[in-house]
């Protein structure tokens, strides 16, 4: 959807939360999916907005990951960070392609919620193999901690700043990260009792 | 003078041989059975050991416990390292995983067909709004529209499903404080949710009777009256509650004032659901973002404002008590038509059609095998579960399994904010905030 479309007047849902906008955010709109990620796009250039199914989603640079989240805080009303996670595109028969995205193998992928304007945004940040790393908002959304520590321990991206990366589901010894396509879930012999340990 | 150990002493005077004798001869063999394995024997000397509390350093005075993971208290194998300063609780870290079998990977290996069988797991006490998420998540990969008997028969069986699980809150949340007979009342409703759930899915638990394109089957007959009268029985069920708990001096003093979150941290940690609502929000996905016929139904959204677990409590009592509501609107405006998608794509045949037809059986068995493909594309869709926002992050590549099938489980990051409840608690208070933020850890650890 083209960034400039005609706001039309049935977005307002039943129920939906009356209360108005803060200062200079225009009311909701039909193509109001594309109005935070036009502010975005404005700011970050090099942001792609993607209409997912009738959902707002962004891809954004690496770099920009931390900056834009800031962003989506400080200056559009997403109170919550939903979820953090991570897909592993490494064994993909056919991928979904985004116009101005290069892919890389993983994706971060974070879901935010806007309660004030009632709506959502997910960000997705493309992520190379062979530097897994990406910034963390855990000192924006402190809820964000979970997820980021989840991912961690299921697909290696380390999370740069966060307070505490340790592996959260997995035992602490564990080698390798399960959730990895590379990653079989067979390579681990069951250990019966009184077998030698694999490891 | 008696022998320290009259044992073997007395049965050597039995057999006539000298008693200091015996005992000596047996303590040298022991000795020596000892020293040829190369056991170290330990110093004989009495040492005196004095108990004054000064075994700590001075400036040291708070200690790590860990409540968990087999603490009854824990609600499965929840595992909680608290600092304490006396009985003060300074910190606390939960510390997960001890359930983790690993679904989101078992996710990416079942077809679209069989994943509902996978997501049904892992909220075991609300297995219906897992089921429910994944369905809407693979029918917006797939664009498809389901018949309005489908929706308004998952509707009715969300919120049953939210009744059953608010219920046995009720019953644990009692146990946990120490309210014995509301566990056994608890426990006695909720089996009746799920008899009644037996009679519509055929399971009592674990159902993966809402699947992409549908329910599995059309409701049994009679269904309206054995709705109608479970709503009797739950609601009959919840006046004893009320009448035990409600005002009940010790059941307040151990709750009122209890692990109190406000709205800012709530919104920070991640929280959602009944704690917070309990902060004076009133954030329901059901009215804010409405999904299923949640528009097309009357109900309130129930919240506080005090943020505390005697709130929670509240919260999740009448919510008991909207679900009643909203299922019994379901009995009275039940649509008539199909229960699930007449795409053969997507749905089996009725099974009476694959004697008689080769296409039929041909759908049948490449359903059942392969499963069906869905498009490249990935969706995110969240539901208000009993526990608050459950998400589906489902991604595609055309083929018949999920690249990536990631659950939001609301136990998961709820976790996150009895950090914040718990800071200046007591440890009897931290059983009580445990319980009142009601995880799930099946959820918790997928």
């Amino acid at each position: 959807m083209p960034d400039d479309a005609v706001p039309s007047e049935e977005i307002h849902k039943p129920g939906e939360p009356e209360r108005e906008p803060a200062d200079g955010v225009p009311p909701a709109a039909a193509s109001e999916a594309d109005e935070v990620a036009a502010a975005v796009a404005e700011k970050f250039p090099g942001t792609v907005f993607h209409d997912s199914h009738g959902q707002a989603v962004v891809y954004v640079d690496r770099g920009a990951w931390h900056d834009v989240v800031a962003f989506l805080r400080d200056e559009q009303q997403f109170t919550q960070c939903l979820d953090v996670t991570v897909v592993d595109h490494l064994v993909d028969e056919e991928r979904l392609s985004v116009d101005g995205v290069a892919p890389e193998r993983f994706e971060v992928v974070a879901n935010f919620l806007s309660h004030p304007r009632n709506r959502r945004i997910r960000t997705i940040c493309e992520v190379p193999a062979d530097e897994p790393t990406v910034p963390s908002i855990t000192d924006l959304y402190s809820g964000a901690n979970f997820g980021e520590r989840e991912s961690y321990d299921l697909f290696g991206i380390a999370f740069d700043g966060h307070p505490d990366l340790t592996r959260i589901l997995m035992p602490d010894d564990w080698v390798g990260y399960p959730l990895r396509k590379d990653d079989a879930p067979g390579r681990v012999p069951v250990a019966f009792k009184g077998d030698p340990s694999p490891r | 003078m008696k022998h320290a150990h009259p044992a073997p002493t007395e049965r050597a005077a039995a057999a006539g041989v000298s008693p200091d004798a015996a005992s000596e001869a047996m303590e040298k063999a022991r000795l020596d059975r000892q020293t040829d394995e190369g056991a170290q024997e330990m110093q004989r000397t009495p040492r005196e050991l004095v108990v004054t509390g000064g075994l700590w350093p001075e400036d040291d005075e708070t200690m790590i416990v860990n409540m968990g993971p087999q603490h009854p208290s824990t609600h499965g194998v929840l595992r909680v390292m608290m600092e304490l300063d006396g009985e003060t609780v300074l910190r606390v870290k939960p510390v997960i995983g001890y359930l983790h079998t690993g679904m989101e990977k078992t996710g990416e290996e079942l077809t679209y067909v069989q994943g509902g069988t996978n997501v049904t797991r892992m909220d075991y006490l609300a297995p219906l709004s897992n089921e429910t998420v994944f369905a809407l998540a693979v029918e917006r990969l797939l664009d498809v529209e389901i018949p309005p008997r489908a929706t308004w028969i998952r509707t009715m069986l969300c919120e049953i499903s939210r009744l059953e699980s608010h219920l046995l809150f009720q019953a644990t949340n009692g146990m946990d404080i120490g309210a014995l007979s509301m566990m056994i009342y608890g426990w006695r409703e909720r089996e009746e949710v799920l008899r009644y759930k037996e009679t519509i899915t055929g399971l009592r638990m674990n159902h993966n009777f809402i699947r992409p394109g549908g329910v599995a089957a059309d409701l049994p007959d009679g269904w309206q009256q054995s709705t109608l009268d479970l709503c009797d029985t739950v609601e009959r069920g919840m006046r004893d509650y009320e009448d035990l708990l409600n005002d009940n001096p010790i059941w307040l003093e151990r709750l009122v004032g209890v692990g109190v979150i406000t709205t800012e941290q709530a919104l920070a940690l991640g929280a959602s659901g009944p704690i917070l609502r309990s902060t004076g929000f009133p954030w329901d996905l059901r009215k804010a973002q409405p999904y299923l016929a949640y528009d097309q139904v009357d109900f309130d959204v129930i919240y506080t404002e005090n943020g505390d677990c005697y709130d929670r409590y509240l919260i999740r009592l009448n919510e008991i008590r909207e679900s009643l509501k909203i299922v019994r609107q379901c009995v009275e405006k039940m649509p008539a038509g199909d229960y699930r998608v007449q795409d053969r794509k997507i749905t089996p045949p009725p099974r009476a059609r694959i004697d008689e037809s080769m296409e039929a059986l041909i759908h049948h068995f490449k359903l059942f095998t392969e499963g069906f493909r869905v498009p490249p594309g990935e969706t995110y869709v969240a539901i208000e579960s009993p526990r608050g926002e459950i998400g589906c992050y489902l991604v595609s590549d055309a083929t018949g399994k999920p690249v990536r099938m990631h659950i939001r489980g609301p136990s998961f990051y709820n976790l996150q904010s009895m950090e914040a409840m718990v800071e200046g608690a007591l440890v009897a208070d931290a059983v009580a905030i445990i319980s009142s933020v009601d995880p799930v850890m099946g959820e918790v650890d997928r």
